[in-house]
């Protein structure tokens, strides 16, 4: 038996004090509370507008372990977000990853569905009586849908506030980001879909932390020193909460961004163009918003489940528990449609040799999380340390962003109901 | 033993300049990287490969990519497969320090091509990998295209495309496929 939820965080700023119970990271009761005290009220991230830009595409999805289907109706263009499950019995309606279609029609009884989800079609209409209303049977929308700048969220909870008041100040952090590109931004083709087997929470500690980056990915170091990018400073900048558990690590770093630093990382063909893109940027932003687009180096985190790293390439990444100790994770490439051929190699390049799972960085992130989970099992440490930086102006390799989650989640898990772990 | 002796020694007669490459070569090659990844001889494994060599794996949703557009997992050049070796030795890859046992199980070996300067080459593959008291498995399909040179077949691309839809429960591909 460890405290209630109540008691799961020690929070003592003027001591510099912040302590987490391990057991609100492996225990299953906690595990099950948050499903309803955090997932189903949350605003939770479900794609990208531009993986369904025309009529009749979708894409099948799940949220929080909810099949859903992310889909652009055929006939509004309208965005729709609808459960996976046919309304008769069951079965899941829409059973291929991706597509283009103006009918869902369900494989078990053949009833078919438009792509606003309106029931059109039941074989033997005659065999129902009167109270069977074609209307009432069709495939059910997610309570909230919306779209900010062409990222979209769900929410299951009618009650829910808007995605604007929501996003609170991570709003003004994608804002930097989708300015970055006139030509706005698109999904690339192919995602990973891997798992960690580690609490939820230790992936969200885990993105936002300045700290590990230089001990633990310290091979990666070597191949950025090895293509002549110094990395001996380290990472200047500072942690900020964003409001709502919302957060932000924002840092300079000595590699070129796509968008509009150059290094000679890019080749002297590509400073010219470089150069220009960071005019333009002065020119519709002003000096000092067009420095920060373009130097600084952003790790997004939406609470509760949703990274977007701003780095050379930009990730977009969430993570769903599917128990106290195991969580799955999926992870999208997003970059501007039009740009030039050196940036793009350079996002693909930073992408996979330090964000992917096949890279030279993230299969330690995946170690290191499952060690610590491992060492939670040791039951000889009852409490986690996030106290770095708590009493001096919070720096990106501090862990201001992580307290800024936990508090949002303290403040969500405890006052509904007492958990007892 | 060097490189050229383990290349040559399992045929005897080795690759002869012009003439056909038989399967039984290419099976030679291939069963021979796949001796030197298990054994975690690394140096020996990527003098294996060309100067110019591609090694791919494509995102598990997205078999048959155009690497310089979509998202892959890996697409080293020659460059980044010794920065992936050198790390792989390094005690500092995480995931493979201690190292994994491997195995690496390579079948149904065709040539596709050789009418060209490289030969294409199809095979089947499956990776074993424990560690930690857990096992985890990469099941797929090798395109190779290999060439010849000083009397060697070396390896000048390839793509490991992996038929598990998602790369659950694995988390990582730590290894080299």
């Amino acid at each position: 038996m460890g405290p209630a939820a109540t008691q799961l965080i020690v929070d003592d700023p003027d001591r510099g004090v912040f302590r987490i119970h391990r057991s609100a990271l492996t225990s299953p009761q906690i595990f099950e509370a948050e499903r309803d005290l955090v997932f189903d009220r949350c605003w939770l991230y479900l794609g990208h507008e531009s993986e369904i830009p025309a009529p009749g595409d979708f894409v099948r999805r799940s949220v929080a372990r909810r099949p859903l289907i992310f889909v652009r109706s055929a006939k509004t263009g309208q965005i729709r977000a609808l459960h996976n499950t046919c309304p008769h019995r069951g079965a899941t309606v829409c059973r291929t990853d991706s597509g283009n279609g103006k009918v869902f029609q369900c494989f078990y009884h053949a009833w078919s569905f438009n792509t606003d989800g309106e029931l059109v079609g039941v074989p033997d209409r005659q065999g129902y009586g009167p109270a069977f209303r074609m209307e009432e049977m069709g495939l059910r929308p997610v309570a909230a849908i919306e779209s900010y700048r062409g990222f979209v969220f769900v929410t299951f909870d009618p009650n829910a506030e808007s995605l604007v008041d929501y996003l609170s100040g991570a709003r003004d952090y994608l804002d930097l980001l989708v300015d970055e590109s006139e030509s706005g931004w698109e999904i690339l083709k192919g995602s990973n879909q891997y798992s960690i087997d580690a609490n939820w929470k230790l992936l969200v500690e885990n993105s936002i932390d300045g700290y590990h980056a230089a001990p633990t990915h310290d091979t990666y170091m070597k191949y950025l020193s090895s293509m002549g990018i110094d990395v001996a400073g380290g990472l200047a900048g500072r942690g900020r909460a964003l409001g709502h558990g919302h957060a932000v690590m924002e840092y300079k770093a000595p590699w070129g961004r796509p968008i509009a630093k150059w290094e000679k990382q890019f080749g002297e063909d590509a400073r010219p163009e470089m150069e220009n893109m960071r005019s333009r940027l002065v020119e519709l932003y002003g000096a000092q918003r067009a420095e920060v687009m373009a130097e600084i180096n952003r790790n997004l985190f939406i609470y509760p489940n949703l990274i977007i790293n701003d780095i050379q390439a930009v990730t977009v990444r969430t993570f769903t528990p599917t128990a106290a100790d195991h969580m799955e994770v999926s992870a999208w490439h997003l970059a501007p449609k039009a740009e030039l051929p050196q940036a793009r190699a350079l996002r693909l390049e930073s992408f996979l040799s330090f964000l992917g799972p096949g890279g030279l960085a993230t299969p330690d992130d995946v170690e290191a999380l499952e060690s610590c989970q491992d060492g939670f099992r040791s039951g000889g440490v009852e409490w986690n340390d996030i106290s770095r930086g708590m009493t001096r102006e919070p720096k990106a390799t501090d862990e201001e962003q992580m307290r800024s989650f936990w508090r949002r989640w303290r403040q969500q898990v405890s006052p509904q109901r007492e958990v007892v772990a | 033993m060097t490189i050229e002796q383990l290349t040559t020694a399992p045929t005897g007669a080795g690759v002869t300049e012009g003439g056909a490459v038989q399967r039984c070569d290419v099976e030679d090659l291939l069963y021979l990287e796949a001796q030197l990844l298990d054994d975690w001889r690394l140096d020996e494994w990527v003098q294996l490969y060309t100067d110019d060599a591609q090694y791919i794996i494509p995102a598990n949703d997205l078999p048959d990519p155009a690497p310089d557009r979509d998202l892959v997992l890996v697409n080293d050049n020659k460059f980044r497969l010794l920065a992936r070796v050198d790390r792989l030795k390094s005690r500092k890859a995480h995931r493979e320090y201690p190292h994994a046992s491997t195995r690496h199980q390579v079948s149904n070996v065709r040539i596709l091509d050789q009418s060209g300067e490289e030969i294409a080459v199809s095979a089947y593959f499956t990776v074993w990998r424990f560690r930690n008291g857990r096992d985890d498995h990469y099941v797929g399909r090798y395109d190779y295209r290999l060439r010849r040179t000083d009397g060697n077949l070396r390896i000048c691309y390839k793509r490991a495309v992996m038929d598990m839809t998602v790369l659950r429960p694995t988390g990582a591909v730590s290894i080299i496929l």
